[in-house]
């Protein structure tokens, strides 16, 4: 029998070992409950989970705190909302006053339609919050530079996008993903962008470390059932990667013998 | 006659409300049916550490954001 398996393929962020390489965001759920189920579906060990205001109006909202056990589940805090470095850097030091976490998932938005991240502002936050101790999980685009830059700058991990934040258009760049997985020493998760189980599969060969998912799953007819599905495709993708694929080939080439054919 | 109790206007989350004077953020987080180890308050936009809630009072014109954790991605 191989090695398959024989040890457990972990990696890990900012000193803590994950098993799981999904990440998983809260939101867009039609109920709580639902969001729990689909989160045990996908295996994740840690979630996303925004930082907002309070309704006072209607004080009997319950925070997202009173469905998530934070000792069972790693809760990472993002700056989603953002569209600048001193509006991210707020957000950042309020889910960290929460209590549970120094890890922040940055997200600096640089427009409205494409959501895609303003970079320099990425980079001028991270810069902020890695010097005050945080964990950062940057988010960014699919350029290898920024990338580098947010590495040198001391980020946890370096998130390229797969595609724009609730699109489902799955990986649209996997050359340059794969270039910045190449170039990087620390985790690279891709966040946002995959639709379904097999954007998932293959952005996992790409070789990145992980993938960050939030609408796909929610917004799934069954949640339930795509949050398990994509549990299934990142470890399918996954162990394709580690196996290494065969090469492609212009031509056919038969897989069964050509001798011993009947005259 | 009976006086009406004075109050005091301070801003959450934006809006203004009239407050009793002299309550401390858990007191005020109270009344308005929170629990404060659940949320997080950034006044006059310094965010204050949970411990130190109860030492603070709120005093005219302050300025409070009182934040949680909600679903996103």
């Amino acid at each position: 029998m191989a090695s398959v398996m024989t040890q457990p393929d972990t990696f890990t962020i900012a000193g803590r070992e994950l098993r799981s390489r999904l990440i998983v965001g809260t939101g867009k759920y039609r109920t709580n409950e639902e969001m729990v189920r689909a989160i045990e579906a996908s295996g994740a060990e840690v979630v996303t989970v925004a930082v907002r205001r309070v309704d006072l109006d209607r004080t009997k909202e319950e925070g997202i705190l009173y469905h998530l056990d934070p000792s069972k589940i790693a809760l990472l805090p993002n700056t989603a909302g953002c569209y600048n470095a001193e509006d991210a850097i707020r957000y950042a030091r309020l889910g960290r006053a929460a209590g549970m976490s120094d890890w922040i998932k940055l997200e600096v938005i640089g427009d409205e339609r494409t959501l895609l991240p303003d970079t320099a502002a990425t980079l001028e936050a991270a810069k902020v919050l890695v010097a005050e101790g945080f964990k950062v999980l940057a988010y960014t685009n699919e350029d290898v530079i920024t990338a580098l830059r947010l590495e040198d700058l001391g980020c946890a991990a370096v998130m390229p996008l797969a595609s724009p934040i609730g699109s489902g258009l799955g990986l649209v760049n996997p050359y340059y993903v794969r270039e910045i997985k190449t170039r990087l020493s620390v985790p690279v998760i891709v966040d946002a962008g995959v639709g379904t189980a097999s954007d998932a599969c293959v952005t996992m060969e790409q070789g990145v470390d992980g993938i960050l998912m939030n609408t796909a799953i929610a917004q799934a007819k069954d949640a339930v059932r795509m949050a398990r599905a994509m549990r299934l495709a990142v470890e399918a993708g996954r162990e394709a990667y580690l196996a290494g694929r065969m090469p492609k080939r212009e031509v056919a080439v038969p897989s069964s013998p050509t001798r011993g054919m009947l005259a | 006659m009976i006086m009406p109790e004075p109050t005091i206007a301070i801003t959450i989350n934006g809006s203004t409300r009239q407050v009793a004077p002299g309550l401390t953020i858990p007191e005020l987080l109270e009344s308005l049916g929170l629990d404060f180890r659940l949320v997080v308050v950034e006044h006059n936009r310094a965010i204050l550490e949970r411990a130190r809630l109860p030492e603070v009072e709120v005093k005219p014109g302050d300025n409070l954001e009182v934040v949680h954790f909600v679903g996103g991605g």
